[in-house]
């Protein structure tokens, strides 16, 4: 791919990694601003969208704080955040939930769903965690790097749910 | 990428370092803690076994803790460039490798800054261990201090460049230590950092053309000449070659499409 292509991917593009990629001894606000210099956006941009971002995912009070000292959840938000602040076009989460209690894994959920719904951002969730498909969703099977399926969730599960239908085409595929 | 755009990513790389500095700054005390043991300790023993007789830049006999000064200065720069390496190690193991990777800038750009941000931190230390010195009764030419800038900061990204390319052949934190053994020490011991070149040939030409072979000498003659206010070409011109192999080396070992790195990961323990 050419540079600039490659680049501008890079500047429609955010991404969750699914091990955590963040720096511990930073604060919150701190890793915010590294990302936004990392994008080039301008000072009073990016302290702008900063502010919003803690705002959208009330961790307004965690800003100052270090990111070790956060929970997983709290810190998985900051990730998601910073992955919005150039404002990207297509979001990548790969398996953003992992490792996250039941509670934590909701509010991302809602959150990453809240940014689909209200700014229109495409996301790309890599996942083992069927019950976080919604019916709604469009889902491409992926097995051995290669697609098997790929459709509305609903028509894929169809009568026999989502879990069976992912086993079934996985298995036969093997 | 504007130019505008690009001026913020790399005040954002060295914003980070520096912050990063400052909360290990236990790591800022112990690079001065080396060069200073070496000075107080080391060079007033050697004082009056050592002799230098007059050779350039010096216009007149010195003490062993003058000569040893430009060596000191540049053993800040070499341990400071391969903690370069370790933190690109760390940067890799702790996920900020691939955030920093995640920019839309090119990817030599990102590396250069990250050297240069690296090398800023590291003349700042020079220059605390300079100030030191001087404290101590070792007062160079005055003008020296600035006029040495320039080879400071060429040596210091020589040095970083080659921790950066040796970063991409590390695979894991614990394996640092080799590069403790294999690269700093040798390349320190084997130099005219501690010793004039002409009395490293009396007890072994052998030795001395290894330290002719050491990129390392002419960083450090290259400071040396410059802390006196006189441009040493032939080191110039070494030092500038190495920078620019060690770097584009570098930049080619962390392109994913060309890069070594991709083989490291790749045989990496999971």
């Amino acid at each position: 791919m050419a540079a600039k292509e490659s680049s501008a991917a890079l500047s429609s593009m955010g991404v969750v990694f699914q091990q955590r990629a963040i720096d511990p001894d930073l604060t919150a606000r701190q890793n915010l601003s590294y990302h936004a210099a990392l994008h080039g956006l301008p000072g009073r941009v990016a302290r702008a969208r900063i502010a919003a971002e803690l705002e959208r995912t009330s961790l307004v009070k965690e800003a100052d704080r270090k990111i070790r000292t956060l929970s997983g959840g709290e810190s998985r938000r900051i990730e998601i955040a910073r992955a919005l602040l150039h404002n990207p076009k297509l979001l990548l989460c790969d398996e953003a939930t992992v490792g996250l209690d039941v509670r934590s894994r909701a509010n991302i959920m809602s959150d990453v769903r809240g940014l689909v719904r209200d700014r229109g951002v495409a996301v790309l969730w890599a996942t083992h965690l069927i019950d976080e498909v919604e019916p709604d969703d469009f889902v491409i099977i992926l097995h051995r790097g290669k697609v098997q399926r790929q459709g509305r969730a609903a028509e894929i599960a169809g009568t026999e749910g989502l879990n069976d239908a992912f086993r079934r085409v996985t298995e036969a595929a093997a | 990428m504007s130019l505008g755009a690009m001026l913020r990513c790399f005040y954002g790389i060295l914003w980070r370092e520096l912050l990063r500095f400052l909360h290990q700054y236990t790591r800022f005390v112990a690079a001065l803690v080396r060069p200073l043991i070496w000075l107080f300790v080391f060079a007033a023993g050697f004082r009056s076994v050592l002799g230098v007789s007059i050779v350039p830049p010096y216009q007149t006999y010195i003490l062993y803790d003058e000569y040893v000064i430009p060596g000191l200065v540049a053993m800040i720069l070499l341990f400071n460039g391969m903690q370069g390496s370790l933190s690109m190690v760390y940067d890799r193991e702790l996920g900020s490798m691939r955030v920093l990777l995640t920019s839309p800038m090119p990817r030599w750009f990102l590396l250069i800054c990250k050297l240069l941000s690296s090398t800023l931190l590291s003349l700042a230390q020079v220059y605390v261990f300079l100030l030191i010195a001087w404290l101590y009764g070792i007062k160079l030419p005055p003008m020296g201090y600035l006029q040495v800038l320039p080879a400071l900061l060429i040596s210091g990204m020589m040095l970083g460049g080659l921790g950066l390319l040796l970063s991409s052949m590390i695979k894991q934190l614990e394996n640092f230590a080799g590069v403790m053994n294999f690269i700093i020490f040798p390349m320190f011991f084997t130099s005219s950092a501690l010793y004039p070149l002409w009395k490293v040939e009396e007890a072994s030409p052998i030795l001395r053309d290894i330290c002719g072979f050491n990129p390392f000498t002419y960083a450090v003659e290259l400071v040396r000449f410059a802390l006196y206010g006189q441009f040493e070409s032939m080191s110039a011109l070494v030092v500038t070659a190495c920078t620019i192999v060690f770097v584009a080396g570098a930049i080619i070992a962390y392109d994913p499409s060309k890069g070594i790195i991709t083989r490291v990961r790749a045989g990496a323990p999971a």
